[in-house]
């Protein structure tokens, strides 16, 4: 950790608000409407982010919020990592993912934090013993560099540029009672 | 937790992280692919001392689901039985570079010798040793319990729930497991069993003992029965002076169909298997829709592939904690 730095606030949560609906316009774009995307939140952040895109995305194609059950999800990829060894025992999260499959679908990976591409990559080996979607596509709140994969991001909600020593850490209402961006 | 070698170690906090880790990998046995690669690469040795079908096919499937190798050692026909020391047998393994040692020995306490003797480096994982423990058994039942009787399951207990444990628990790991790890998970158990069959010292226990199956049945009340298999093997032919005859005992303590019919409408059947039908479980009992045998089996995989991913997940020397 940076040793006497102040942490600052990077993002407020009006700016989180923004760079997501913005984030679901994109993938809109992107895709052309909704029809066949699915968005899978990594844990811990990723789930109620990808809840708050689907949210999003429904209430712009003016579709009813019941349909958020098929087009949000949620994948574990604690047993994909390449760190396991590495790290005690994390606890396993529920995998959950929406009625239709991936099957052919476009599937968006949303994250908080994209750093070394690690956990994106275990996140692709996950999806692919799931099932073969059309295209992956990756959404995340931050982008701070230092990538050690040839991994990027489709949708971005910031780009941070930091140092290794730095912290980013990402606080969200329903995990954390605030949401914020804090870097330390 | 570094090894499992008896329910009795394990802290609540533990077992429910055990649960709901084996409720996640449940999970993902339902997929197309069942295989996860959390335990690429890594080896894990069954040295089976003792007869076992279901429980080393059990491990051995929980292993390859995690993507492991698995190395099986059955002392029938092996170096064992020309002598070998369990000492000799663990360095062996040791230098062959196991990763984890899952055993079952007819001794009791053989599992706590490997793990403490420092013969050996891995994890290791009892699989029912002698007539001490079977924490595994143990912990596949308290989550089927969970998995019929409690709504809201992840992280939950057992609380209030009672368990009566019938028959032969004199010679049952499976029965010692399961008082331990059922009252630390809050439930209530009551062993019913002919006064023969109760070990010495059994008031030691954290349950209520009772030599009246029909007693237990009116006035218990009990949310689960699991049925014990009279251990044959471990009598001689006519019941060993444990009871006068086997219909006698299937009349007295047996599950038959007017027992069956007594139960509460969610009370569940259980039963470690291999059954004795006709002597401590009815065929009406076994096969009746509120028997779980079948699904211990399947939730027996998930189980085993929680602690062994909870057990070698993490375990590279210097970062764990």
């Amino acid at each position: 950790m940076n040793s006497g730095a102040q942490p600052t606030v990077v993002l407020s949560g009006d700016d989180i608000h923004r760079a997501l609906t913005r984030i679901a316009h994109e993938i809109l774009e992107r895709n052309k409407g909704a029809a066949d995307v699915l968005l899978l939140g990594i844990p811990t952040r990723g789930v109620p982010l990808a809840a708050r895109l689907g949210t999003r995305i429904l209430a712009a194609e003016g579709r009813p919020d019941s349909d958020l059950d098929q087009l949000v999800g949620t994948i574990d990829v604690t047993m994909y990592r390449d760190d396991l060894r590495r790290n005690p025992t994390r606890a396993l999260e529920p995998t959950r993912i929406p009625a239709s499959g991936l099957q052919e679908k476009v599937v968006v990976l949303v994250d908080d934090v994209l750093y070394s591409g690690r956990t994106v990559r275990a996140a692709l080996d996950a999806v692919s013993e799931i099932g073969r979607p059309r295209a992956v596509q990756l959404a995340v709140l931050v982008d701070r560099g230092h990538r050690e994969l040839p991994i990027r991001a489709d949708f971005i909600g910031k780009n941070l540029p930091t140092s290794r020593e730095e912290r980013v850490s990402v606080q969200l209402t329903e995990l954390d009672g605030t949401d914020a961006v804090v870097l330390s | 937790m570094r090894h499992l070698l008896s329910a009795a170690d394990l802290s609540r906090a533990e077992a429910i992280e055990i649960l709901d880790t084996a409720a996640t990998m449940a999970a993902t046995q339902s997929r197309e692919i069942k295989k996860l690669p959390a335990l690429r690469g890594r080896a894990v040795v069954n040295l089976f001392f003792e007869d076992s079908t279901r429980t080393r096919i059990s491990f051995e499937a929980a292993a390859k689901r995690l993507s492991a190798d698995v190395i099986n050692f059955s002392a029938k026909g092996s170096s064992v039985s020309k002598g070998e020391s369990l000492k000799d047998t663990a360095q062996t393994l040791q230098a062959m570079g196991a990763d984890a040692v899952v055993i079952r020995h007819d001794a009791s306490g053989a599992p706590q010798r490997l793990a403490t003797s420092g013969w050996i480096d891995a994890p290791v994982i009892n699989a029912g040793d002698g007539k001490h423990q079977h924490p595994t058994q143990a912990l596949l039942d308290a989550y089927t319990i969970r998995r019929h009787l409690v709504a809201d399951r992840t992280g939950a207990g057992l609380d209030g729930l009672r368990v009566a444990v019938v028959g032969d628990v004199l010679h049952s790991r499976v029965a010692r497991s399961n008082v331990d790890l059922l009252h630390t998970l809050g439930a209530e158990v009551t062993l019913v069993a002919p006064p023969t069959l109760v070990p010495v010292g059994v008031e030691t226990w954290p349950c209520q003992v009772c030599y009246d199956l029909d007693a237990t049945l009116d006035e218990h009340t009990p949310d689960a029965v699991m049925m014990l298999r009279v251990q044959r093997e471990r009598m001689s032919a006519a019941g060993g002076g444990f009871f006068p005859s086997a219909a006698e005992y299937s009349r007295r303590y047996g599950l038959d169909a007017a027992r069956l019919s007594r139960l509460a409408e969610h009370t569940i059947v259980m039963h470690p298997g291999p059954m004795n039908r006709g002597l401590e479980i009815s065929a009406q009992a076994a096969d009746s829709p509120r028997s779980t045998v079948v699904e211990q089996v399947a939730n027996g995989v998930a189980v085993r592939m929680a602690v062994l991913y909870l057990l070698l997940a993490g375990t590279d020397e210097g970062t764990h904690p």
